[in-house]
């Protein structure tokens, strides 16, 4: 009753459960058929690790970030307060896309969906007061990724923190943002390359931060199934393992820093079956194309958000157990890290309410519900196991679709995938709008006249755009031009050579306060801009 | 959508689909553009990150009866106005227009202010939506 008793300490997994009964951290069939394997052995189909959530329960990691750098800062400390274990920080869209706020469409986006992070001066203050070598901060950033990386080590050089403490995540998958989430800018060929010189520094640099995200969660919650989300999402991994081999890159070392990313959504054994079925496949393919001998390098390390388009307006009180079930999913599927969506997010930015209710969720299900206590609960029952292997070549039908027609890169350039996404998306929608597709509140069970009630609204700052603005022209004012010249001029001339990691070039232009929007159109001018395929 | 023995709805009209701003979350806008080709329209879609006279631009070359935004970063409320504003300059005041994305409900009345005619959100379906739009054209 007392709640004085849990401040500040972490709440235990116990073995026995209330009947008195211990339960087993692991259970297996006694002879293993070499397919499902045990946990935390190869195939890894039961998980990477043997004693699963035990030694460490997944990370909880909220995705969050808004307006200045100032008010993300202090969310930051506030989410900290309630438990949580990772930071993760949004981005506007016009960091994301490379436009300083100064430019002419940047205005009515500075601060809406992230931080607007121009330049080191905002990473400075958006890190005020948090140590860098305690927290592993995670970034949802994919065509700018390499300059984000760069500037975080400056703020982290800047902090006197060493670089090979740094731990976290870049997003840095360009591949799907061609495909669903439209952060592009380069043509595909030099982006490839950018992401190859930021995996490959960052190993040598920080060899405890994961320098790529190979995300399947946007192109799902496109409307993808979960067996095509997995699917793109391998086809993409090989093809970033086949640039970084190329580039001289040792796949025993990087494949050990590969980590990905997916949506839950509500098909609860589906999603279960999906991510083992993914996890068995990685580490085949790592080791029967790649050679691979060391475990670590044939992990399929995973997050995943909870939520996303499976939530609803109608009703959205509804999305709290929508959002329990799928972390349930996640937890049986072995993720390393969750992300649960507040279940206001699909119509607003969450409340300070709805997130506090978000990572509850995740802590009741880890903490209470027992789910945690056994490494893959649900290994060896026969429908498991079937559904498993049936997902399993579902995902491999197609990937061989993707390689016959001349594989990711061409589908990508072609438009192929995005117009099969489409069409999937619209398949979707129909099954929703007939019914076939139930969302409760939404085509079942609904009021006609219902009214969409939610207590609270959070507001933005209107003056958000205006500060930003005002702080962006004041660096510019402050910086030493001469300085930012120069390193631009060298990171030009780097990316004009197409052996040369750009990486250096990137932290020492973040340092001397070139801004997000110059770096961008520094490697525009050598790389060009990607010519986006509309045909529908 | 259509059957075969009936016109369909949108036959002979011309719908441009527009991305304005920095958003890349295009499957709805996508999906709606399919959805209005279904039901006989022709559909011009812009791609990504569109300026307010770009979009305009393309309206009044093609000759487009209706436009259609899809936004979904929260931006709508300026990204809207703008739009608007620019196609009242280019002289092109009667073209319908039409907005979809995640809009909060108490925005409505201000788009609809603006001179939207519609507002579409991913909980409604599509035959409605197409039904809205086929009667503003009618």
């Amino acid at each position: 009753m007392s709640s004085t008793a849990q401040a500040g300490r972490e709440p235990q997994l116990l073995s026995r459960n209330r009947s008195g009964v211990e339960v087993p951290t692991s259970v297996g069939p006694g002879s293993d058929s070499g397919r499902i394997g045990e946990p935390g052995k190869y195939p890894f189909t039961r998980g990477i690790f043997p004693d699963g959530y035990k030694g460490r329960l997944w990370t909880i990691r909220q995705y969050s970030g808004f307006g200045t750098a100032e008010e993300s800062n202090e969310r930051y400390k506030f989410l900290f307060a309630q438990g949580q274990t990772g930071l993760s920080v949004a981005l506007d869209l016009p960091t994301q896309i490379g436009f300083d706020p100064t430019h002419p469409m940047a205005r009515p986006e500075i601060g809406k969906v992230g931080v607007s992070l121009s330049n080191l001066s905002e990473a400075e203050i958006l890190f005020q007061g948090i140590d860098l070598s305690k927290i592993s901060t995670s970034f949802t950033i994919n065509g700018t990724a390499a300059i984000i990386y760069a500037m975080y080590l400056a703020v982290a050089d800047k902090q006197g923190v060493p670089r090979e403490k740094l731990t976290g995540t870049i997003q840095n998958d360009i591949l799907k943002e061609y495909v669903a989430r439209g952060t592009w800018i380069f043509p595909v060929r030099p982006s490839m390359r950018l992401v190859a010189d930021s995996i490959l520094y960052a190993n040598d640099t920080t060899p405890r931060f994961n320098p790529i995200s190979i995300a399947g969660a946007h192109v799902r919650d496109a409307g993808s199934t979960a067996a095509e989300e997995m699917a793109y999402t391998l086809a993409n991994g090989l093809a970033y393992v086949e640039e970084l081999k190329a580039r001289g890159g040792d796949v025993e070392k990087f494949a050990k820093r590969l980590s990905f990313f997916f949506y839950v959504h509500m098909d609860f054994f589906e999603e279960i079956a999906k991510f083992r079925a993914g996890r068995r496949l990685w580490a085949r393919f790592m080791k029967e194309r790649y050679d691979v001998q060391d475990p670590k390098a044939q992990h399929f390390r995973f997050g995943v958000v909870c939520g996303g388009s499976s939530l609803v307006a109608p009703q959205p009180y509804n999305n709290v157990v929508r959002v329990a079930v799928e972390t349930m999913a996640a937890v049986m599927g072995g993720a390393q890290s969750v992300f649960t969506c507040a279940f206001d997010e699909a119509f607003q930015i969450p409340t300070e309410f709805s997130a506090e209710l978000a990572v509850r969720t995740q802590q009741i299900i880890g903490y209470e519900s027992g789910i945690a206590r056994s490494v893959d609960p649900l290994g060896g029952s026969y429908f498991l196991e079937e559904h498993t292997d049936r997902m399993e070549e579902k995902i491999l039908e197609v990937m061989r679709e993707v390689d016959a027609y001349g594989g990711v890169e061409k589908a990508i350039e072609d438009g192929w995938i995005q117009l099969r996404l489409a069409e999937r998306g619209m398949e979707r929608k129909l099954d929703t709008d007939s019914g076939k597709n139930v969302v409760i509140g939404q085509n079942f069970f609904g009021r006609p006249d219902e009214e969409i009630k939610v207590g609270e609204v959070f507001t933005l700052d209107p003056t958000v755009a205006q500060r930003a603005l005002e702080k962006f022209e004041r660096v510019l004012q402050t910086r030493k031009q001469a300085e930012v010249e120069a390193s631009l001029a060298k990171l030009g001339a780097a990316a004009a050579k197409d052996r040369e990691n750009v990486m250096p070039y990137l932290v020492d232009c973040c340092h001397a306060y070139a801004t997000v929007g110059e770096m961008v159109a520094c490697l525009k001018k050598e790389w060009g801009e990607f010519k986006e395929p509309v045909n529908l | 959508m259509s059957n075969s023995t009936s016109r369909p709805p949108l036959a002979g009209k011309r719908i441009l689909i527009g991305k304005p701003g920095l958003d890349g979350h295009d499957i709805g806008a996508k999906i709606i553009a399919l959805a209005l080709r279904d039901a006989g329209a022709e559909v011009i879609y812009t791609g990504l990150r569109r300026s307010s006279e770009q979009i305009s631009r393309v309206a009044i070359d093609e000759g487009v009866d209706a436009v259609g935004l899809s936004i979904l970063s929260g931006s709508h409320k300026e990204l809207v106005r703008d739009v608007i504003a620019t196609l009242r300059e280019a002289g092109a005041p009667g073209l319908k227009i039409f907005v979809g994305g995640i809009i909060p409900r108490e925005d409505f009345e201000y788009l609809k202010q603006l001179g939207v005619c519609a507002v579409f959100t991913a909980d409604m379906p599509l035959e409605s939506v197409v039904g809205q739009v086929a009667e503003q054209l009618s």
